[in-house]
């Protein structure tokens, strides 16, 4: 593992400059993107470098995500809405200050991705693909790509791109937010279209994001051309 | 009745009377309380005057420890409200209030975090000054009752798990301020929650003798041939800090042993969470052999800041750190250090409980250790364990790593963690879980390695007291 190392006793004196100036704002300068990652050696251990998570490893990668978007998913852990153990002792003592930084530092990192190989039963990915698209007025369910954007790469800042995640990390997020074990802020517009997803829709739904390529410009959409057909209390 | 039953009542009238026996200044306070309610007009001191409770006769505790504790009474003296809500607030900080009587993501004081016991779990209450699940119809004087003697407001005996018997050698003007402080917090609803105790630890009796055994309402009587700064450390240290309801061994019932008093403690239930957060241990306080000017410094720095030239502080330190003590002034600080270091010295920490490993085989985890240290942790606390000032903290001569019970080193390698962010450490860096990157043996071999170089020099572990954690 490659580390850009700070010069030790210049770390220490500028920490010791800064408990000096305590009082002034300076204190709270803002450290250079390899001052951040040797900070955040701790989170590239599950989620890679720079927030690049491996595509044959569980944990999301989270380069290049919308910054509003990744704090919101930091304050959820922190206070409680989003269970994981780890993650949640990681950010119990930080402040919103360290949170925002964080999220900020990690969405200015460009993502690298490739897909895993996976094969769907036609089906699953005819209905799938009904449903990212165009949803399913029966079920009152409005598309994926309505608040995702049209290419699924989220709208800066505060809606997450759906591609970039393994199957099984999507498909899980879909249960937990169906079952109450992940919450976003209320109203927690999620928890109801998982609600009426259904765990059948859920499996369609996730076959479909899985089988599309990863697009070479990752970036959010600057705005969505429409409002959200539903209220989200993560989106402000 | 039989020979056998007469015994048989004869050793329950003995048992009841030892119980009663053991009770009886608890029964006689109770009985007091039952004929005669106590307190005696003291209102004023709940609108901030805190001279009001000074001035008081009615009760020798009312003059309190006050004026011998430095900083604080000067300025309380002199103060308009305003004064004292800002007094208040920084002793509620010195005490940690914050710490166990707000709910993860709920708002602040208003209680419901659970605490968990080895006999169950009570529920922090709400401290926001709301009428019907607050303190909104408190008093002053009903405030002090539960500080000084562990009662609420309508009698009822408090838990344990409130550290009255710490807070207990409160100051009356501290009280009053930390009240007038509450009472000027938003009111929250936030309903009390019945304590979840096994039988019989939730009993009206239990508590009587547990009270009995190791509650006195007390006083903080200031040492004069010691320094203000001294007695003002004691103070804290003592009472508001209650750093022995963690620091102190504690007996099988709960009660702190006094004769062994900052000697360390096992923290088999306490933490923010389940998992990551439990089985810590607290250090002992009383120092091996006297402190340097250099560990004064060192620790001072660690409990404003949460890291220091040689330390981090991890596990519930880090939250005490992260809601009281980074909050404290410098001199209040050092104070605490000044006292700490003041401490009776302690014998030698007699060996841990865990698996003993032989010879030969700490032998081949040491050799696997060094391998996996080079690897995964030279580049951060350096080849011969010395960290880095301020950013990662040594491993050589570090009392977590070579205490008796490698409990907190292996909760840090297993689960990893950031230090608290503080004024001074704003941004602190952290250390990766490796829970899932190591295998069990791998853990204890590099737990077993740095046990054992760079001077330190305590025993093996064991993979099967990594497996088991």
């Amino acid at each position: 593992m490659h580390r850009m190392r700070v010069i030790p006793a210049r770390a220490g004196a500028v920490l010791l400059l800064a408990a000096a100036a305590a009082t002034t704002p300076a204190a709270a300068s803002r450290p250079s993107d390899a001052a951040m990652a040797e900070r955040l050696e701790a989170c590239a251990a599950c989620h890679g470098e720079a927030g690049r998570s491996s595509s044959e490893r569980y944990f999301p990668s989270i380069a290049g995500k919308p910054a509003g978007y990744l704090e919101s998913q930091l304050h959820n852990f922190r206070d409680g809405r989003r269970r994981h153990t780890i993650m949640e002792a990681m950010l119990a003592l930080m402040s919103d200050e360290y949170l925002a930084d964080i999220a900020a530092y990690y969405a200015r990192q460009e993502p690298k991705w490739t897909p895993p190989a996976s094969a769907w039963p036609a089906e699953a990915l005819a209905r799938g693909r009904t449903l990212v698209e165009e949803g399913d007025a029966a079920k009152d369910l409005p598309s994926c790509a309505s608040c995702h954007g049209e290419s699924l790469k989220g709208v800066a800042p505060f809606i997450p791109s759906l591609l970039g995640v393994r199957p099984e990390y999507l498909s899980a997020q879909l249960g937990a937010w169906r079952s109450g074990a992940r919450k976003a802020e209320p109203p927690d517009c999620m928890a109801e279209i998982a609600q009426r997803l259904g765990p059948q829709d859920i499996g369609a739904v996730t076959a479909w994001i899985a089988s599309l390529p990863y697009p070479a410009d990752h970036r959010p959409q600057p705005s969505l051309p429409h409002d959200l057909p539903l209220e989200c209390g993560g989106v402000r | 009745m039989s020979l056998r039953g007469i015994a048989a009542a004869a050793g329950a009238v003995v048992c009841l009377g030892a119980v009663l026996w053991l009770a009886r200044p608890e029964i006689q306070e109770w009985l007091d309380d039952s004929l005669a309610s106590p307190g005696a007009a003291r209102e004023a001191a709940a609108a901030g005057s805190a001279t009001a409770a000074g001035s008081a006769t009615d009760s020798p505790d009312a003059t309190g420890a006050g004026g011998a504790t430095g900083a604080g009474s000067a300025t309380d003296r002199a103060e308009t409200a305003g004064d004292a809500i800002a007094a208040g607030e920084y002793l509620a900080r010195a005490g940690n209030c914050i710490g166990c009587h707000t709910r993860r993501g709920g708002a602040e004081y208003a209680g419901g975090r659970a605490i968990s016991t080895p006999f169950g779990n009570v529920y922090s209450t709400n401290l926001t000054p709301e009428p019907e699940t607050g303190l909104g119809a408190w008093s002053a004087d009903d405030f002090w009752r539960a500080m000084r003697y562990g009662k609420s407001k309508d009698g009822r005996r408090l838990y344990p798990a409130f550290p009255y018997t710490s807070y207990t050698l409160i100051s009356r003007d501290d009280s009053d301020a930390i009240f007038a402080f509450l009472k000027s917090l938003d009111p929250v609803r936030s309903a009390r929650v019945e304590p979840d105790l096994r039988f019989p630890y939730g009993t009206k009796l239990a508590l009587l003798v547990w009270r009995a055994l190791y509650f006195e309402p007390r006083r903080f009587e200031p040492q004069p041939d010691r320094s203000a700064a001294w007695n003002r450390g004691a103070y804290l240290t003592e009472g508001l800090g209650h750093c022995g309801a963690c620091h102190s061994p504690r007996g099988p019932l709960g009660g702190r042993e006094a004769d062994a008093s900052y000697a360390g403690g096992n923290l088999p239930t306490v933490g923010s969470m389940e998992g990551p957060m439990e089985g810590w241990t607290a250090p002992p306080l009383r120092p091996g052999e006297p402190l340097s000017a250099r560990d004064t410094d060192d620790l001072a720095a660690l409990l404003k800041s949460g890291v220091s030239a040689r330390r981090a502080v991890t596990g519930p330190m880090a939250e005490v750190v992260f809601h009281s003590l980074q909050h404290l002034r410098d001199d209040d600080i050092r104070a605490i250090v000044g006292y700490i270091a003041s401490l009776p010295p302690l014998p030698r920490e007699a060996a841990g409980a865990g698996t003993r490993v032989p010879a030969r085989a700490g032998e081949n985890l040491r050799v696997a250790g060094a391998s996996v240290y080079a690897e995964h942790c030279a580049d951060c606390h350096g080849r011969r364990g010395e960290g880095e000032a301020y950013v990662y903290p040594a491993l050589a001569g570090n009392g977590q790593v070579t205490s008796a019970s490698p409990a907190n080193a292996l909760r840090s390698i297993l689960f990893g963690g950031f230090p608290p962010t503080t004024e001074a450490n704003p941004r602190p860096h952290g250390m990766p879980p490796y829970s899932h990157q190591l295998s069990d043996y791998d853990i204890a071999a590099v737990l077993t390695f740095i046990r054992g170089a760079w001077g330190n020099d305590a025993a093996a572990v064991s993979p099967v007291d990594v497996s088991r954690r």
